[in-house]
């Protein structure tokens, strides 16, 4: 959680509701949790956007943490502001800029997975998901010095300008997932639908096989 | 030591706000402009009086946080006393 972080306990209690136990984490923590399976990082205006979206993020204490987590091959998840977060620190490639129409977008919409790295359990490659978005700044722009694993990609419609509907990427080892799209606003029938917890579970599922991995009790 | 940082959209890269702002100048009447670009200005007051030394400061915080390289290109000016 950032200062401005706003879908954090969206994100909390989706993951709950899907069986995981899930501990909040301040910014300014030094340290993450012993024990760690997994790392999901919120949407919302960490820092009120200053400067560019998710800039400031990076510079958080605990971030150093996160950034060691994920380079041991630790399953992240970012979301919408998350997901700009973990491109300003690198950790994915690429950048998110201002929406094409210079409009916030705020709706349902239709994406495909296409390579989604580790998170492919119940997950494949042309699989749609109706998933709600709200950003004004979604448009992925790839660095062409580090072309992207395409893990979502906008069925149909571009609502935002990304270049070649990208919706969501993963890292080059396939453990850090970034994505627009909201799946943590899709697990409940009566609100919004449920086809975000499909994402959620191949995520969890990643935690889970990295916790046997390190040898701690499933 | 003022140094005026100018972070602009790379070529190529998706200026909507320049686009937008571009297609209204055109409704003034303004035919004559082919493109805009819009972007930040960044103005710092750095606490040393050698130009190179503020030039290499700013380059270093242009790479590091004001700028995003992957998107944006930067440019600094040092600017004089008044």
């Amino acid at each position: 959680m950032f200062p401005g972080s706003n879908d954090d306990r969206d994100l909390a209690h989706a993951f709950t509701l899907l069986g995981a136990c899930v501990e909040m984490v301040w910014h300014k923590d030094a340290r993450l949790p012993e024990g760690l399976c997994g790392l999901g990082v919120p949407g919302g205006f960490s820092y009120g956007d200053y400067l560019r979206a998710g800039a400031m993020a990076r510079f958080s204490p605990v971030m150093a943490a996160a950034e060691g987590f994920a380079r041991s091959g630790g399953p992240v998840i970012g979301i919408c502001n998350g997901f700009q977060v973990l491109c300003e620190m690198h950790l994915l490639p690429g950048a998110l800029v201002r929406n094409r129409d210079l409009r916030f977008v705020c709706k349902d919409v239709d994406v495909e997975a296409a390579d989604t790295g580790l998170f492919a359990d119940g997950l494949e490659p042309g699989r749609k998901l109706r998933l709600p978005i709200k950003h004004g700044e979604g448009a992925y722009v790839p660095d062409p010095a580090r072309p992207p694993r395409v893990a979502f990609r906008y069925a149909g419609e571009n609502p935002n300008g990304s270049v070649d509907g990208i919706a969501g990427v993963v890292n080059e080892a396939g453990n850090v997932m970034g994505l627009m799209p909201h799946p943590e606003h899709a697990v409940d029938a009566a609100l919004g639908g449920t086809e975000g917890a499909v994402v959620l579970r191949t995520f969890l599922a990643a935690c889970q096989r990295f916790r046997s991995g390190h040898g701690q009790d499933a | 030591m003022r140094v005026r940082v100018l972070v602009t959209p790379k070529q190529g890269v998706l200026d909507p706000s320049g686009r937008a702002t571009q297609r209204a100048l055109r409704e003034l009447g303004y035919d004559a402009v082919s493109d805009v670009r819009t972007g930040q200005v960044i103005q710092l007051e750095i606490a040393t009086s050698d130009a190179d030394e503020a030039r290499r400061l700013a380059g270093e915080m242009c790479e590091k946080l004001l700028a995003n390289p992957v998107i944006e290109s930067y440019e600094i000016e040092l600017a004089s006393d008044d």
